[in-house]
């Protein structure tokens, strides 16, 4: 095992566990936008998929780059965009803290 | 590719883009700062997107631009369809990202073998594994929301031990490809066992266990882009992934705790089998009230709490349920709404629908709070939620909810129940809330029924 695995393991063990601090704290309010843009993000999967098509390695590399690079630039696009319209609806009370 | 990581220009990018995507899951804590997040988010991929093309071992630019272009054609729609289409679209998306990775994963094998080392072959026989069985198991779940296939859970005897020998099957080639990464004939099994084993995982869930097992897929795409990462040396892909899959765990585990089952209750205990044992029916007589009655006790009250479900999305009601929280709150009544965690088919699908009929967010609790409130609460009104609410779920042991928390509506002065008939819910239980003295029950489709509330509400005072 190399330096570089081991130092790989290290930012998922850490990555994780700041996920979860993070996570933890969002509101369950928005449980569904929060799903919907960790699919936009976890589509970063496309700068691999970019990697592989453009290197013109081999012709299968190459359609099944594209494919990869298709799929995930649809999440991309489609997850930030309903991300932003679901938190647009979200809105308060008109007057602050609503009647009580 | 861990030429991309020799460019020190690509890795600032990455780490920057690295930065925004923890900033956006941080600011998206609150409603206030969240669109901020998504902003950050947004900023973050297209510097990691940039970054990436000026990668120099990149001989063509013409596939990438096409699948840039392609990709954002189909990803337009998918980021417009109806908010009542979410949950459909989020296993949809699943779907996609762990498709992108399973084709990554097979593309860096087939270049690959048959030097790889057992390490990055692990990971990347965890990335297609994952890839693949998500790839089905959201395509699946995306058709039983959409109605396409059917909804309720499919169960056979040895059902479990079917699913669990296919897994094993693919893990125990997996562990040959480990040792041997240059059998390349075995490799396409990698891919088609996990995804039978995706399609076979969804056939026995049901529409209520939906919220757990989208979570659950979330996860897995998220974990499965994490060993994509692995296998292309890309902390940046590590980080993402990681991020997304403890997201997605976080939400089962939250699903799966307001259910009150594990996770593997949930994956191969379909509830189809603990209706065999379900509790004896309630028994009663049941007190119905049409919308004009029902409404002359609403103006009475001074506090109304409205318990939506699965119900209120399949009508479309949320905008008339709206319009009767307005009608309400004019006449000054206090007017909130009970949020049960696993209410709807995915986490949070009440609160979006109900902000997209504008209803303001801090009108909206959790069910901790609701059921302090409900003790004092003059009518507690629901509509379209049935197994969330059923009493039983306290103190009837042997009912199948039994220990599953619930929203305490029973303890509101009066109940009020939209409801189509007296069929019992997903779980096949009566509900044994419809037969006690405080509860009417207004027969009828939600939206018709909340609109016939709104045209009394309104009608009782003339300008």
């Amino acid at each position: 095992m190399t330096s570089e695995m081991l130092s790989n393991i290290y930012v998922l063990v850490l990555a994780a566990f700041l996920g979860f601090e993070v996570i933890k704290r969002v509101s369950p309010l928005l449980h569904t936008p929060l799903m919907s843009l960790t699919n936009a993000l976890d589509a970063i999967a496309v700068v691999g998929a970019i990697v592989i098509v453009g290197e013109r390695k081999s012709t299968l590399a190459t359609v099944l780059g594209t494919l990869a690079v298709i799929a995930a630039t649809s999440n991309v696009v489609g997850g930030f965009l309903i991300t932003d319209r679901m938190l647009r609806m979200f809105k308060t009370s008109p007057r602050t803290g609503g009647p009580k | 590719m861990s030429g991309a990581l020799q460019d020190p220009i690509i890795e600032i990018a990455y780490i920057v883009a690295v930065t925004l995507f923890i900033l956006s899951l941080k600011w998206l804590s609150s409603p206030a700062t969240a669109r901020r997040g998504v902003q950050a988010g947004e900023v973050g991929m297209l510097i990691a997107i940039l970054a990436t093309l000026l990668y120099r071992g990149i001989v063509s630019y013409e596939w990438i631009i096409i699948g840039l272009v392609v990709g954002s054609l189909i990803g337009i729609p998918l980021g417009l369809v109806q908010m009542t289409a979410v949950p459909q679209r989020t296993a949809l998306s699943h779907a996609f990202g762990a498709f992108a990775t399973a084709l990554v994963g097979t593309a860096e094998f087939y270049l690959r073998t048959p030097s790889i080392s057992a390490f990055v072959m692990s990971a990347l026989a965890i990335e297609i594994i994952l890839g693949s069985l998500t790839f089905t198991a959201s395509l699946m779940a995306a058709g039983k929301l959409q109605e396409v296939l059917p909804q309720r859970p499919i169960t056979y005897k040895g059902q479990n031990i079917v699913n669990l020998g296919i897994l094993a099957l693919a893990i125990l080639i997996a562990i040959y490809l480990v040792n041997f990464p240059g059998a390349t004939w075995l490799f396409p099994l990698l891919i088609i066992i996990p995804m039978i084993f995706g399609v076979l995982l969804i056939v026995p869930i049901g529409g209520a266990d939906m919220p757990t097992v989208i979570s659950l897929l979330n996860s897995y795409a998220g974990l499965s882009a994490a060993a994509m990462g692995f296998v292309l040396k890309s902390k940046l892909l590590i980080v993402a992934g990681a991020l997304d899959g403890s997201s997605g765990f976080i939400l089962s585990v939250i699903m799966s705790r307001a259910m009150n089952r594990s996770f593997t209750n949930v994956l191969f205990g379909a509830f189809g089998q603990v209706q065999e044992s379900a509790a004896k029916a309630a028994e009663g007589t049941v007190r119905s009230a049409t919308p004009e009655e029902a409404a002359g006790i609403l103006e009475a009250a001074n506090s109304v709490m409205i318990v939506p479900g699965y119900g209120m999305a399949v009508a479309q009601a949320q905008h008339k349920v709206r319009e009767f929280y307005d009608a309400l709150t004019k006449r000054g009544i206090d007017v909130k709404f009970a949020i049960h965690p696993v209410a709807g088919r995915m986490p949070g699908h009440m609160n979006v629908l109900l902000a997209e009929a504008d209803v303001p967010y801090d009108r909206l609790i959790e069910m901790d709070d609701a059921n302090s409130d409900f003790p004092q609460v003059d009518v507690a009104l629901v509509i379209g939620a049935n197994d969330v609410t059923n009493p039983a779920a306290r103190h009837d042991k042997n009912s199948p909810i039994y220990g599953m928390p619930i929203l305490e509506v029973d303890k509101a002065r009066t109940v009020m129940v939209i409801k189509r008939g007296m069929s019992p819910g997903f779980a096949g239980i009566e509900n044994e809330l419809y037969y006690l003295d405080k509860t009417l029950m207004i027969f009828g489709d939600a939206k018709s029924v909340v609109g016939a509330l709104v045209r009394e509400l309104s009608g009782g005072h003339d300008h």
